[in-house]
């Protein structure tokens, strides 16, 4: 049997600033016999909160141009991040369901020789780990458990919403990114803003950092009301990013230190499947560099001597 | 100070309907189906921390107070984590029709320069955040990969084909700094 095959959409954040992410994927999916193929030229998804909100028409256009370059090799997309998620799915759903859009768009693929057609479909990594490898599998194939390892979560929001669209969970209860975490082996932490936004999206990160950290800070104080824990997972590098570097924010704006950390459920798999941290670079999160620290081995369970 | 007399009265019976077909257009069709439960600014964070009010603009939309709407600077606290859209009780999709009165709001002049510093960033880079210091492509050799990374970060022709199709939808003059576009 073939290995399943994937275009790998890099993003901006992941192989630019959360390079770790990258290479942690590169190693999961090869544990589990996927195949990950190179987006070679893919662009900016494009930011889903800027472009979106700026013009529909180029917003669709430059994403459609990222799902032109899959078209062509006839192997779906996955994608680790919440945003360009959000901009290659829902483009390409909107194109396939609005013919206006599609018209309009196409318009301005031809003057780059391109052309929508809407033959392949989009995964985030938690849908193809979920979906296409199964849970279970998963689970076998970790030598590593985060035995008594306290994990709280970060869904984040676009894999998951608007759930009448995408139809991939319950975005009120939420349980496949839950149960993908949890075969780590990971003990899961509830706490009461789990499901709220990190505060970056929507263009607001770049608008006034100020009152996106202050959603962060909200969701932090929410897990310290809960009795904290050993470890916060997100299926997003944009929320990691606002997470992690956001933590060094937030001491600089509200003087109040969190020391959370934030880790890809991609880097929770390399590591529970028994990768070593350095493998894939855990300690080149941002927020270590900037702080000139490093991740929490003793609390995460990880270099312990036994 | 907030007093009644400083409030000219809304007539509704003289409503201006062109800024909602706008809406239904730009992407947000469902606008008309709002009964303003509030649903949405219950459910929202961004408005449990600054005056972004969805309900508020939704209902502004629906009298027709254009110009309140697309100059409000609160338009652009909606960080589109879609908790309203997910809850709305007539699928008004509240974050879709937020994400088109910006579209409007953009088309004329009223954008952010942060912003707008972003999309000119993707014209000329083809990235959002660009691979553009030594710093990160250190942090790539550091993780096990290549300096840099094969998207249009070493395809340059990526970013001219992302520049035609700026040109194509108007885009490149809608993002241009004023001076630019004037010459």
């Amino acid at each position: 049997m073939t290995n399943p095959k994937f275009y790998h959409f890099l993003g901006c954040i992941i192989p630019h600033r959360y390079p770790s992410i990258q290479k942690a994927t590169e190693l999961v999916f090869a544990d589990l016999g996927m195949d990950l193929l190179d987006m070679e030229g893919a662009t900016c998804c494009p930011a889903p909160g800027v472009f979106g909100s700026f013009d529909r028409v180029t917003w669709a256009s430059i994403a459609a141009r990222n799902l032109t370059i899959a078209e062509q090799g006839g192997h779906p997309i996955t994608t680790g991040c919440n945003g360009c998620f959000a901009s290659l799915w829902d483009a390409n759903h909107e194109l396939k369901h609005d013919d206006e859009l599609r018209a309009a768009v196409n318009v301005a693929l031809a003057e780059v020789g391109r052309e929508f057609k809407g033959s392949i479909e989009v995964y985030h990594y938690v849908d193809a780990l979920y979906s296409m490898v199964g849970i279970e599998k998963i689970r076998e194939r970790v030598t590593r458990p985060f035995k008594g390892v306290r994990m709280a979560l970060h869904p984040g929001c676009h894999w998951m919403r608007p759930k009448n669209v995408k139809q991939k969970d319950d975005s009120e209860h939420p349980h496949i990114f839950r149960d993908l975490c949890e075969a780590s082996g990971a003990e899961y932490v509830p706490y009461k803003d789990e499901l709220i936004c990190c505060g970056a999206g929507g263009a607001v990160r770049t608008a006034d950092v100020k009152v996106a950290l202050d959603f962060t800070k909200q969701k932090f104080d929410s897990l310290e009301a809960a009795g904290g824990a050993d470890m916060i997972v997100t299926p997003c590098p944009f929320c990691e990013l606002q997470l992690d570097l956001g933590q060094v924010e937030i001491q600089k704006h509200f003087e109040v230190e969190y020391k959370y950390d934030i880790i890809h459920v991609s880097e929770l798999l390399a590591l529970a499947f028994g990768h070593e941290p350095e493998e894939f670079g855990l300690e080149t999160h941002l927020q270590y560099i900037q702080r000139k620290s490093e991740p929490n081995w003793k609390r995460l369970g990880l270099k312990v001597e036994s | 100070m907030t007093s009644t007399e400083d409030k000219f009265a809304i007539d509704i019976d003289e409503v201006d309907t062109g800024f909602v077909q706008m809406i239904k257009k730009t992407g947000g069709p469902n606008i008309q189906s709002c009964y303003q439960c509030g649903t949405c600014s219950g459910s929202c964070p961004a408005g449990v921390r600054t005056n972004y009010l969805v309900r508020g603009i939704i209902r502004k939309a629906l009298l027709g107070l254009k110009e309140q709407c697309i100059s409000s600077p609160e338009l652009w606290y909606c960080t589109t984590c879609y908790t309203c859209t997910d809850r709305c009780p007539q699928d008004v999709a509240p974050t879709d029709v937020i994400k088109a009165i910006r579209n409007v709001a953009v088309a004329e002049g009223y954008m952010l320069k942060p912003h707008q510093k972003v999309a000119q960033k993707v014209l000329e880079t083809g990235h959002a955040v660009p691979l553009d210091s030594e710093t990160w492509e250190k942090l790539r050799e550091k993780v096990h990969l290549p300096t840099r990374p094969p998207n249009a970060s070493s395809h340059p022709e990526a970013i001219e084909e992302i520049m035609k199709i700026a040109k194509k939808t108007g885009f490149d003059k809608l993002v241009a700094d004023k001076q630019e576009a004037e010459q």
